[in-house]
């Protein structure tokens, strides 16, 4: 071996480890010192079809729990319904070789890979959600819906957020049965980790039924915030007219909650739930500013058709919160600025992930807005979700230390 | 200029790739067909480590007579750099982005002497 081998990695012979893939965000982490401030993660990822065995004993009805057993859950190939290949053809490699990471017999397996992409991006906290289970309210039988929904927040409590208390989640709603989203409320309201519930926007159900009205007063009640989750559906007639997955994420991921909003908005739900927060969620930032002109427009000459309003919408919209990515940030800074005065982003924002999936975002598409400054790039990186969800801001140890470390006149 | 050793030539397979850190600079070194293309480890879209990602050849959507879609096809002659962390893609030859060529890496040259493969910096 030569003298400056050492210095020399042959990558045909790594492992697969978060920390290796993004050992650049470490960098980005110390050079932008985000161990000076709180950082909230308000929607990251897990796979929780990896934990599919572990789930499945908590299916309370013994036929859909053999069913289970037997049928397994995963999105499926490139023939299955939706004909995904989300995962850009193993273009991005933590897709494929995920599997492959060595992780420690304890904790769980999601908490380490969790906090390993945490530490490295600087999140002190972030709030966890399922992937396959984005599209689980497309389900046509809702008993599978509503038995996996409990399943999955059954398991998420005992087996992660209780011992993680880096890890929070806002819990699925089965929104195919409303009785059952109230149930879920009082069933897990209480439980550690719970900082609020999710509706996946993927479904077909009118969210301004009277059938969840008790759901939004128990949750007004315990102040715990409502998310819409983004998603497509492949399948969606409109949708199905796209071949290629970028015209179907690109518009079912916004059209999924601008169907949600409209709603929310058109039947005075801000007005009847004025305490309820409501946080959308991995829709991106550019059809806030649409939807807020377009409804303004169209109130004005039209308050009839939203009687309970008392203000314009957009006047409504700028008090919710919405999630950061994936944010649209490529050779349109103007119209970027623009998106956060019209959003209220300093207090209403919330910087989000999304990692591991394929169009993360990492907190330096936040801190490194010439046109925000140090207060608001705080308040959008960890701020406004600490009030949103009233959580304790405690640095991670890794920030603990590395602050430490500056202190005693380390660099 | 300093020259950084890499490797001895039959060190890097085909297809294959070697990081070097060159002070706080990491560079990737890709072989293929036989050439060595050079360039800094980091995506100028969000940073990631765009040399450790898979290498794939450029996707055609074939048109025939009268814009009739015909199906896709690989470029084989036009591989691609994909940055692992999104997907953006980069010529091998040039290391310009494939949709924007104002979006490119830092290239470096390689230099071959002796059995041995250097990198230019």
């Amino acid at each position: 071996m030569n003298e400056l081998s050492k210095n020399v990695r042959d990558l045909s012979a790594e492992p697969y480890d978060t920390r290796t893939l993004l050992k650049n965000a470490v960098e980005q982490a110390i050079e932008r010192r985000y161990e000076d401030f709180f950082m909230v993660d308000v929607d990251s990822h897990h796979y929780e079809t990896e934990s599919f065995a572990e789930i499945v004993s908590y299916i309370r009805n013994p036929v859909i729990r053999e069913e289970a057993k037997f049928q397994g859950m995963s999105r499926g190939g490139i023939t299955s319904e939706n004909g995904s290949y989300q995962e850009l053809t193993g273009r991005i490699t933590r897709y494929p070789k995920r599997k492959t990471e060595k992780v420690p017999p304890t904790p769980h397996r999601d908490i380490t890979l969790a906090e390993r992409w945490m530490d490295s991006l600087g999140v002190d906290m972030a709030i966890l959600f399922p992937t396959p289970m984005l599209n689980l309210a497309n389900c046509p039988r809702f008993e599978v819906e509503l038995e996996l929904a409990h399943a999955y927040n059954s398991w998420l409590c005992d087996t992660i957020l209780d011992s993680a208390p880096r890890i929070k989640s806002m819990l699925y709603l089965p929104f195919n049965d409303p009785d059952a989203c109230y149930d879920t409320v009082q069933k897990f309201g209480h439980r550690k980790g719970v900082v609020g519930f999710m509706v996946t926007s993927t479904h077909y159900c009118r969210n301004y039924e009277n059938s969840y009205m008790k759901t939004y007063a128990a949750l007004q009640e315990r102040n715990l915030p409502l998310g819409f989750h983004a998603g497509f559906h492949w399948s969606e007639q409109s949708q199905a007219l796209a071949n290629r997955f970028m015209a179907v994420h690109a518009l079912g991921f916004t059209w999924s909650n601008m169907v949600h909003m409209a709603n929310w908005l058109v039947n005075g739900m801000p007005e009847r739930f004025p305490k309820l927060k409501t946080l959308w969620i991995e829709s991106g930032l550019a059809w806030v500013p649409f939807l807020m002109q377009r409804f303004d427009n169209e109130f004005m000459m039209r308050t009839s058709d939203a009687p309970l309003l008392k203000r314009k919408p957009s006047d409504y919209m700028r008090e919710m919160y919405f999630s950061s990515q994936p944010m649209e940030m490529v050779d349109n800074r103007k119209a970027l600025e623009v998106t956060f005065e019209m959003i209220k982003a300093e207090t209403q924002l919330c910087y989000s992930s999304d990692y591991p999936h394929w169009d993360m975002d990492l907190p330096s598409t936040i801190f490194d807005l010439a046109f925000l400054d140090e207060s608001a790039k705080r308040n959008i990186l960890g701020g406004n979700a600490q009030r949103l969800f009233n959580l304790e801001p405690v640095l991670s140890p890794v920030k603990q230390a590395r602050k430490a470390a500056r202190a005693s006149g380390g660099s | 200029m300093a020259e950084i050793l890499i490797c001895r030539e039959g060190d890097l397979v085909d297809g294959g790739v070697m990081v070097v850190t060159a002070g706080r600079v990491e560079i990737g070194v890709i072989r293929h067909k036989d050439q060595y293309y050079a360039y800094r480890n980091r995506c100028p879209h969000q940073g990631g480590p765009v040399c450790e990602g898979v290498r794939l050849p450029q996707v055609q959507d074939l048109i025939g007579e009268g814009g009739v879609y015909l199906g896709q096809a690989y470029d084989e002659d036009d591989l691609h750099i994909v940055c692992p962390w999104h997907g953006y893609e980069f010529h091998l030859s040039n290391g310009c982005h494939v949709g924007d060529q104002t979006v490119r890496l830092k290239k470096y040259d390689v230099i071959k002497r002796d059995g041995t493969i250097y990198v230019a910096v």
